[in-house]
């Protein structure tokens, strides 16, 4: 995929029906980038989620069949777990996982490729989701095709409808 | 929430008309015939994008009036938006922070000498 690559701006862009791809551009050779993203002691320094999260489990297998888990903890007390099973170990190229956000969620199974060039390097992360059709017009028209503006709208409509649900 | 559900609100938000019609109805109520009017499309047309919205649990018909006008049904949109914005929220902080890691580990790097 040919994408205007830019250092800072994450893409998301769906190239088929099943799939999500996310991009971003970060200033580091690829070995590096490779290490941060697949040794746990790297991992928990930036995965962290979002604000006033923690990363208190940060485990991965990196062989093939190899399990992974991370979970974090909220400010609130509550956990998310994101789990799976390594499936192909391609270093510093490629990374092949299942991947499951606990139980509400379709396991997907998502490919990271690393590329380099002129010292930037490329994060690929590609997620394809089981043949849910509805679920992946969803993730198409949520990340690029105006659902954002849409959710904008709506935030603005929830606010005026607080505790009247 | 079950899968289904989700299923069914994704599958009906996927449609730019209906996403469209979600817009004007967070401005507030609307009959079929206010609905048609800034699309090129017929009344019957948009009522079936409206029963799709219907059958998701995003819309809802008003018993008021004659009209019966139709309004946006706010727990199921909220689920969806909290659903959409973890996707987001969760990446977007974690590259900020990649970056700036990658960027302290270079340096770190470049003052001990390991890599030029």
């Amino acid at each position: 995929m040919v994408t205007a690559a830019k250092v800072g701006v994450t893409s998301y862009t769906t190239p088929s029906d099943r799939e999500v791809v996310i991009t971003r551009v970060v200033d580091a050779p690829r070995d590096l980038v490779w290490k941060v993203w697949t040794n746990p002691d790297h991992i928990r320094h930036w995965m962290s989620g979002r604000e006033g999260w923690t990363m208190p489990i940060c485990e991965m297998d990196l062989r093939p069949g190899g399990k992974w888990r991370y979970v974090w903890r909220m400010p609130n007390g509550g956990e998310m777990t994101l789990a799976g099973v390594v499936r192909e170990v391609v270093p510093p190229t490629r990374l092949v996982t299942t991947e499951r956000w606990g139980p509400e969620w379709p396991e997907t199974l998502n490919t990271l490729t690393l590329t380099e060039a002129r010292d930037l390097t490329t994060i690929t992360i590609t997620v394809l989701y089981p043949s849910t059709a509805a679920r992946d017009a969803a993730l198409k028209s949520g990340m690029k095709d105006g659902m954002d503006i849409t959710f904008a709208t709506l935030d603005a409509f929830l606010r005026t409808q607080q505790g009247g649900v | 929430m079950p899968t289904d559900q989700l299923n069914l609100i994704f599958a009906a938000l996927a449609d730019p008309t209906r996403r469209a019609i979600i817009a004007r109805l967070a401005a507030g109520a609307a009959s079929v015939k206010q609905l048609s009017a800034p699309f090129a499309m017929s009344g019957p047309a948009v009522s079936k994008h409206l029963r799709v919205l219907e059958r998701a649990g995003l819309v809802a018909r008003s018993r008021e009036r004659q009209l019966r006008p139709r309004r946006l049904k706010p727990g199921p949109l909220k689920k969806v938006a909290d659903w959409a914005e973890n996707y987001r929220r969760f990446w977007e902080p974690s590259f900020q922070r990649l970056d700036a890691y990658l960027h302290h580990l270079k340096e770190t790097e470049q003052k001990h000498g390991h890599r030029s």
